[in-house]
């Protein structure tokens, strides 16, 4: 208590020190002239009085000093003289201040940007209780890699491990909602009764699942997510309870999801569902059959058993289903995956590349701003020499200097703040989708104090170079040359930092050039087909037509292309199912007819399945190679045929013509279908597939050939359609024909092809824009370096080249001279430069795609573009000093 | 006459001393009645009243406030707290143990 008074004592003198100044001043004198009139009164002179006074006093000023002193608040006081000697001295060079505040916040503030980015996908823990103990868990095939399961097989997963707490298997889905207001389509996801409970959503409004209801013949129940419920339902807490008509089914609204909850992995995609219903009640086959695979999960470890403990665990389980299943699971593993590890999978490499980008840029500010003032230091040697001759210890003048810095570093990081809380939301506002978590971003304390150590660091790395640099001055010879310098040698750290800079800008340059190479080789990249005008979209019909008997259904898919075809503009229109490129894989094994029967399913090859009508190629502008494509004429009535695609024919027929060769797809049909053409291969997985994927070979079916029990299953309608002019006009006119052919056929998910596309390579552009604005800033920056380097240089020459010219030298000359040194740096820089960048852009191998981490173009281009710039710069300086009026020159100082 | 040094760290003693004594007094008070007490073998050097009466400001022993003299003249007086008396207190014993040790000592000579 007593030291808290004290603390309060002290601090109440430190506000009020004027007052204690006059008051001690005050006493001071009372008592001299108390003691001066005391010796008059005894009979002295006043003159010797006042003289034996102070004597007897002692020494004013010094027991001034000590009085005050006493309290403890000299450090203080001087660096509040520093602060304000510093803030002085910016406030004379506006222009230094601003240039370097400016630098500082534009290197900060990127670096922040982007780590409040980092920080949010990669080291923020997920939002879910525990969420280290959260895994995925996913089938994994010989040949084929990782997929997705069959629900029966989850449902063994669940029966036969020893490590998890709870699993839940999920799967995307949609239906068709009736009764309330128009029909319209909404996504689903198909979820496990444990699925909210494993990933700690607690409903918002009633309750989860029960596992009754997880059950086939269960009860049917929906649970509604947070922005469906919002957007929907008003937010009204009254729809708990009411029945929702689902595909003709009424479903019970039991319970409403967290509005933020999403679940978004690399191989869900980033949908958000518009209500949840049970998987365990789903009737639909690719749900009971465990020939199809179509399911996901997620599993809740025990508490303390660890990864490698887990994935030992579902080895076995799978090596259980294999003796169990040997069709289906024979040598088929599981992986499990930490769930932090799938989700951020994809962007990773993105973040790490632009993180180090970004740290370029904040050194090369911090050079720049170290550069300037070194610079302007040495300019201020005099006033150090001064300092220091007048008494002032070598510590005061290096504290003053980093005053200074520091001071330059926190306005820079201050405002840096501000410029990345700006960014990250307009990067944000202007790709949502293209990073995982983008819900996490955000500007937070971590963030914060990542910038406050950013800048304090910054502010003592770029501060001290040239606080120790300058506070040795050779006394003697840095006043009699008047604080102007003419030395070369010491310009050699500057020369330095220039180069390093330049150097750091060429990496950088290359590496964005690099990037932008990939992309626009990408977007120029034929995909196989052509997507522009071209719109998709996916038609959801009532239960009164999906329900119906199998002929039905094909006499209404029949008719709503042609309705859709008829509309005007529309140049071809083609019904598509199963695989969609970009955008939807769907894969089916088979094996050639006239060859053994491989003896299980696992064994089997597979292929991508295309189900279209006979206009596909048409509106896709696919070429066809040989044979014809699918007709009008295959039908439920004739022979089953299929075409298969350039890569399908070169894998599994080599030499031998496929055409006429028949394939057996038994898990579908009973008979074989007949090979009747050869088509160009597709990019279904992106425009940068590689010849690694999967699954590469494709054929094409039409979904009226199927058996009447798998139609329902396997034709949920989609159309392509080809227009004339711009695709996105299509939408409502489309949406008239589907409700001129049943009031109650709704259009879901409308895009455009080019959409697509552009949505598959978003992550890339996102990194693209932001390494290039890096790169930008980065030429910028190194542009400013070099020529405040050799502006300063050539300013301190001015007495020499005033020199020169008084003797005779051409202007030309004198041009040479300055542009010669520029060059100089440049050159030097560019070369370490490239020299740096063919070793470091090998780092960045993998998000690059048609271009080699040493392309000659575009380090060729980076290493002429600098120098120009670099030229530039020094040009502005090199005319000014050709301009140099001798006279002035040689009378200044 | 011969005066001699005030021993260090005496100073506050006497400076407590001085104003339990007075109830209240300002500076040039305190540094004559010093050396009447000590008829005038005790020499303080007047000024490093100053400084000891700032620390003990801080130590919150004495209190301050401005006042004027009997001359009309503002001056300002310096006043023991409770925490000062008790100071004080402790202060004369340490000082009577450390002088009765030093007299025992030089007595044994």
């Amino acid at each position: 208590m007593n030291w808290m008074r004290e603390l309060a004592r002290r601090l109440s003198m430190l506000i009020h020190r004027r007052q204690f100044d006059t008051d001690l001043e005050d006493e001071m004198h009372l008592h001299l002239e108390l003691r001066q009139q005391q010796q008059i009164e005894r009979g002295m002179d006043p003159h010797h009085a006042q003289t034996a006074a102070r004597r007897r006093f002692g020494n004013l000023t010094s027991l001034k000093e000590k009085s005050r002193s006493a309290w403890g608040w000299e450090w203080f006081e001087q660096l509040a003289d520093d602060m304000r000697y510093a803030v002085r001295m910016l406030h004379k060079s506006p222009g230094f201040t601003a240039v370097a505040i400016l630098t500082l916040a534009l290197g900060i503030g990127a670096n922040t940007a982007l780590f409040s980015v980092v920080n949010g996908v990669l080291l923020n823990p997920l939002p879910y209780r525990n969420a280290d103990q959260v895994v995925t868990l996913a089938d994994w095939f010989p040949g084929y890699g990782e997929s997705s399961a069959s629900y029966p097989d989850f449902l063994d997963w669940v029966r036969l491990n020893k490590t998890f707490s709870s699993l839940a298997a999920y799967r995307h889905d949609s239906f068709n909602l009736t009764g309330q207001g128009d029909p319209e389509q909404v996504t689903a996801m198909d979820i496990s009764a444990s699925f909210f409970p494993l990933l700690s959503a607690d409903p918002v409004l009633g309750r989860n699942f029960s596992s009754a209801e997880d059950q086939l013949g269960g009860p049917p129940a929906v649970i509604l997510s947070g922005g469906y419920w919002k957007t929907k339902f008003g937010s009204s807490p009254s729809i708990l309870g009411k029945p929702l008509n689902l595909d003709g089914t009424d479903y019970t609204v039991v319970g409403v999801a967290p509005e933020n909850f999403y679940l978004c992995c690399s191989s869900t995609g980033f949908r958000l569902s518009d209500v949840y219903v049970t998987i365990g009640a789903s009737k639909d086959l690719p749900v009971r059959d465990r020939h199809m695979i179509s399911i996901r999960a997620v599993g809740r470890m025990n508490q303390g058993v660890t990864l490698a403990q887990a994935r030992a665990d579902m080895d076995s389980v799978a090596r259980s289903l294999g003796a169990i299943y040997p069709d289906t699971a024979k040598d088929t593993g599981i992986v499990v995956t930490p769930l932090q590890q799938v989700m951020v999978r994809d962007v990773r490499p993105f973040l790490l590349v632009l993180l180090a980008a970004v740290g370029f840029v904040l050194l090369i500010a911090c050079v720049n701003v170290a550069n300037l003032l070194l610079a302007r230091s040495t300019g201020r040697s005099r006033e150090f020499a001064i300092r220091t001759a007048l008494g002032a210890t070598r510590g005061r003048v290096v504290r003053q200097l980093l005053t200074e810095s520091i001071l330059l570093a926190v306005a820079g990081g201050a405002l840096g703040l501000l410029l990345a809380s700006w960014g990250t939301r307009a990067a944000l506002a202007a790709l949502p989708s293209a990073l995982p978590r983008a819900n996490d971003i955000q500007l937070d304390p971590r963030v914060l104090l990542f910038t406050l150590a950013i800048s304090l660091a910054a502010g003592v790395l770029f501060g001290l170079a040239p606080a120790l640099k300058t506070s040795r001055p050779d006394l003697h010879a840095t006043l009699k040359e008047g604080g102007r310098g003419s030395s070369g040698a010491r310009y050699r750290t500057q020369n330095i930092f220039v180069i390093v800079e330049m150097a750091l800008a060429v990496v950088l340059l290359i590496g964005a050039g690099l990037t932008i190479r990939t992309l626009v080789g990408l977007w120029t990249a034929s995909p196989g087909f052509d997507p522009h005008n071209v719109f998709s979209f996916r038609v959801g019909l009532p239960p009164s037509i999906a329900n119906a008997d199998a002929n039905t259904v094909r006499a209404s898919l029949r008719q709503l292309t042609e309705k859709i075809a008829a509309v005007p503009g529309v140049t071809a229109a083609s019904l598509t199912t199963g695989a969609k490129p970009l955008d939807h894989e769907s894969g089916l094994i088979f094996w050639r007819e006239g060859q053994p029967k491989p003896p299980n399913e696992v064994s089997m090859p597979y292929a991508l399945w295309y189900r279209v009508g006979p206009d596909y190629l048409k509106v896709m502008q696919i070429p066809l190679l040989r044979g014809r494509f699918l007709t009008a004429q295959d039908d439920a009535n004739s022979t089953g045929v299929c075409v298969i695609d350039e890569t399908f024919a070169q894998k599994f027929f080599g030499n031998e013509d496929p055409i006429g060769k028949r394939l057996n797809f038994t898990l579908i049909y009973n008979q074989p279908l007949q090979i009747v053409g050869i088509v160009g291969h597709v990019k279904q997985y992106g425009l940068d597939e590689t010849n690694d994927a999967p699954m590469q070979a494709q054929f094409y079916m039409s979904p009226l050939q199927l058996p009447d029990d798998q139609l329902k299953t396997w034709a949920m309608p989609g159309y392509v359609i080809r227009t004339e002019g711009s695709p996105n006009a299509f939408a409502g006119a489309v949406r008239d024909a589907l409700r001129e052919f049943n009031s109650k056929t709704v259009l879901y998910q409308p895009e455009t092809m080019d959409s697509v596309v552009a949505r598959s390579l978003a992550s890339r552009r996102f990194a693209m824009i932001l390494l290039a604005s890096f790169a930008a800033l980065a030429l910028v920056l190194a542009g400013i370096g070099i020529y405040g380097v050799v502006s300063y240089i050539a300013g301190q020459r001015a007495h020499e080249i005033g020199l020169r010219i008084a003797l005779g030298a051409q202007q030309s000359h004198v041009l040479k001279l300055v542009l010669g040194q520029g060059a100089r740096l440049a050159f030097l820089g560019v070369l370490f430069g490239l020299a740096s960048a063919a070793v470091l852009t090998r780092l960045m191998t993998t998000i690059l795609y048609g271009v080699s981490a040493t392309d000659p173009l575009t380090f060729s281009a980076v290493a002429i573009v600098l120098t120009l710039v670099a030229l530039a710069a020094c040009y502005i300086p090199a005319r000014r000093a050709m301009r140099v009026d001798p006279i002035v020159a040689l009378r200044h100082d | 006459m011969h005066r001699d040094e005030i021993p260090p760290g005496t100073l506050y003693l006497l400076i407590l001393k001085t104003l339990a004594r007075s109830g209240e007094s300002h500076g040039y008070e305190i540094a004559n009645s010093i050396q009447q007490i000590s008829d005038d073998i005790l020499q303080v050097e007047e000024g490093s009243l100053y400084p000891a009466l700032q620390r003990m400001l801080i130590k919150g022993w004495v209190t301050a406030e401005w006042g004027t003299t009997a001359g009309n003249r503002r001056a300002r007086y310096y006043q023991l707290t409770s925490a000062g008396r008790k100071q004080l207190t402790a202060e004369l014993s340490q000082f009577q143990r450390v002088i009765g040790a030093v007299t025992r000592v030089v007595e044994a000579v």
